[in-house]
């Protein structure tokens, strides 16, 4: 145990001399994780709309005031020919080309020749225009709708949808972004710093000494490990709690529980680092490893894109993403309020995998040294 | 060989994992009416191939058990009274509860049902007055595949990262290694020390680039519809761009780990977040979208959409092609400049 300390001691020792590093560990990321989540923001507003008007009558104009007057559309251009429609699309200045047809009016009025009107939407980001359709869509419903009830046609009933979003009524996407990004820059460092702290000494050739002191093995590792996980600790608490000030993002549930899953959490990060160190042998290879994983953790982690929909083997893998599981106890606690029977799988999958990984590499430490 | 074995595996893992096409939403039906027209509803909800029906609750204190769960991503609520208010009242209300602790799917589901709502109103109201029908033509991405937003921003993002990591990395570890110093005292000047650094490493992401996308265009569908010497040239500037910042990080630091954290830690994160390869530009706001303009890969993400969907021609995309050489030129000015200083 002593030991241990004293190993301890010599890692903060060595953390805090070194001027250059400090920040990029401490202050940075918790900086970074701030400034991000200001740009977490899917919102579909400001759309640019076309207007190709062909019949120029009292209905086609209403129809535009409609669209005009709808709250998604800030900017609209007049458009007359298909190439401006074209031109306008390929500069990215519009996102949406209405075009209504000749004799819209006439045909509006006399039954079975419904009129056609097109929409033409830039799709190059493809959530985006299938929102911009439903959008067009809904407003071009109310019109005929509001057609219908003018022509005093009995008979037709009509189903009002009635929405409501739980758990994050006003639909801030700050309140969900902060907690998943902090999680995220956390287990970067926390991979990165661990890979490369090893690796740097076996490098360096301060192994050796290491290995002819009386130090056992576990106690060589328990010692590289806790400072970082108190790193990891600082990184994540000080992310929420400006998050809270800034944010103001929800607690609905226990940060107790939270910390607790969080204790247990930064041991797969720390025995990932661990175990690409005992893989590699420059700390180049490290760090590309380490990209390599990281990388694939945050962008499957189901924060930016949904988990859900990725083919069959893609979510298997994803089994193995420690950020996915901490994405959903974000999501669970802190917005839902869920207790300790909905997170206690969790952690015990979260146990299980930290003592697994952490046994690979401690296993595989054995053999390289 | 890692360099081209990792962002290999990447494009290919991104490129079939990573989408938002949307289809198969988990949802759940709270049908207390039963009637005719509800069921006639659901078939048409289940129908449309956006909804998979995971779960029949029966009562409205199913709900919040169902959301933490996690099962359900929405519950369709057709009151009691949905049946009686349709027939009476001629309109009759019903419920779409969404758990936005998922903000995304939250606003699509409820757009797409709202959607399907509204054609069925119309398709009931068509036998007695005459509609307008609705045609929707998707410009430069007819299936609205996720795959045209996601390939190019991950071309971007690794070969960023790569090139600059790469040449960090390496000129930080002659510093370490003190092999810096004797190539200072040589009378090779600073100007070829950094040319015969970048060279290498140059060609090395070239073709790690042009593997990628071919990748994209023959694994997964990306059109090539513009000139292949302008993509190329894209390329080429990109990477020049990345190796250069790259080189400017790695005079600003003093051991390879420094460089790396510099690198992976600064770049990363912002690079994906604040280029419109996750969040559209459009939504940040001002003073991101200031920063967002001057990261490389905004301008590159722009030039391969321009190029390889649209088929933009130089005069369209000359502003992102002068911005990234202006940005290199500044990025190897300066560590030319603190690489004098050193001497």
């Amino acid at each position: 145990m002593r030991n241990i300390l004293v190993l301890v001691r010599k890692e903060f020792l060595q953390i805090f001399r070194n001027r250059q590093l400090l920040p990029f560990m401490t202050v940075l990321p918790v900086i970074q994780v701030i400034l991000l989540t200001f740009a977490a923001n899917y919102e579909i507003k400001n759309l640019r709309l076309g207007i190709w008007d062909l019949d120029q009558s009292t209905s086609s104009s209403q129809l535009i005031h409609k669209f005009t007057g709808a709250k998604f559309f800030q900017e609209t251009d007049l458009i007359t020919n298909q190439k401006k429609a074209d031109d306008l699309l390929m500069q990215d200045a519009i996102d949406l080309v209405l075009v209504i047809p000749k004799d819209f009016e006439k045909n509006i009025k006399i039954q079975n020749s419904p009129p056609t009107i097109q929409f033409q939407i830039n799709a190059l980001n493809n959530s985006k225009a299938g929102i911009v359709q439903n959008y067009a869509s809904a407003i071009t419903q109310d019109f005929m709708s509001e057609l219908r009830s003018n022509a005093n046609v009995s008979g037709s009933v009509k189903i009002i949808p009635v929405t409501n979003f739980w758990y994050n009524p006003t639909l801030n996407y700050k309140t969900i972004m902060l907690p998943g990004i902090v999680a995220e820059v956390m287990t970067l460092i926390i991979i990165l710093i661990c890979a490369l702290n090893v690796v740097r000494e076996r490098e360096i050739g301060t192994i050796e000494q290491l290995n002819v002191t009386p130090l056992k093995k576990y106690e060589f590792i328990l010692g590289k490990l806790i400072p970082f996980w108190v790193i990891g600790h600082f990184i994540f608490w000080a992310g929420i709690a400006l998050g809270r000030l800034i944010f103001h993002i929800p607690m609905v549930g226990s940060l107790g529980l939270l910390e607790l899953f969080l204790a247990v959490f930064l041991f797969v990060p720390l025995g990932i680092g661990l175990f690409i160190s005992t893989a590699v042998e420059t700390q180049q290879q490290a760090l590309f490893t380490s990209f390599f994983f990281i990388i694939l953790f945050i962008l499957m982690c189901g924060l930016f894109t949904p988990v859900e929909t990725m083919p069959d083997w893609a979510q298997w893998v994803n089994q193995l993403n420690p950020l996915k599981y901490f994405v959903e106890v974000n999501r669970l606690i802190l917005l839902k309020g869920s207790g300790i029977t909905e997170i206690y799988p969790f952690i015990l999958k979260m146990f299980v995998y930290g003592i697994g990984i952490n046994a690979l590499a401690i296993w595989r430490f054995k053999k390289t040294n | 060989m890692i360099l081209f074995a990792l962002p290999i595996a990447l494009v290919v893992i991104f490129g079939y994992a990573l989408n938002n096409d949307f289809k198969n939403i988990p949802i759940g039906i709270l049908n207390q009416s039963k009637d005719q027209t509800s069921v006639k509803l659901i078939h048409r909800i289940i129908g449309s191939g956006y909804f998979v029906v995971e779960q029949t609750l029966e009562k409205t204190q199913d709900i919040p058990k169902a959301f933490k769960s996690g099962k359900v991503k929405l519950v369709v609520f057709f009151p009691m009274s949905f049946q009686q208010d349709l027939y009476h009242a001629k309109k009759a209300q019903i419920q779409f509860i969404a758990d936005a602790s998922d903000i995304n799917t939250a606003i699509n589901t409820t757009s797409y049902l709202s959607g399907i709502i509204g054609e069925f109103n119309n398709e009931n109201g068509r036998e007695n007055s005459s509609g307008i029908q609705l045609s929707a033509r998707m410009i430069f991405n007819q299936r609205l595949l996720s795959v045209y937003l996601f390939i190019p921003g991950v071309i971007a993002l690794i070969l960023l990262i790569i090139s600059a990591l790469l040449t960090s990395v390496t000129l930080a570890r002659e510093k370490e290694t003190g092999t810096l110093e004797l190539l200072s005292i040589s009378p090779i000047s600073p100007y070829m020390i950094i040319i015969g650094k970048v060279i290498p490493y140059l060609i090395l992401s070239l073709l790690n680039s042009f593997l990628i996308i071919l990748l994209g265009i023959f694994v997964f569908g990306l059109p090539m519809v513009g000139s292949v010497a302008l993509l190329i040239l894209a390329c080429f500037v990109y990477t020049i761009a990345a190796l250069s910042l790259g080189i400017l990080i790695s005079t600003r630091v003093e051991t390879q780990q420094a460089a790396m954290f510099a690198s992976l830690v600064t770049l990363m994160m912002p690079t994906m977040l604040l280029s419109g390869f996750i969040f559209p530009i459009e939504s940040l706001p001002l003073p991101l979208q200031l920063i967002s303009n001057i990261i490389p890969a905004t301008h590159f993400i722009i030039l391969i959409k321009s190029i390889m969907i649209k088929g933009a021609g130089i005069t369209l995309i000359w502003k992102p092609f002068f911005i990234l050489i202006a940005m290199t030129a500044v990025f190897i000015l300066v560590s030319i400049q603190s690489l004098k200083r050193n001497k």
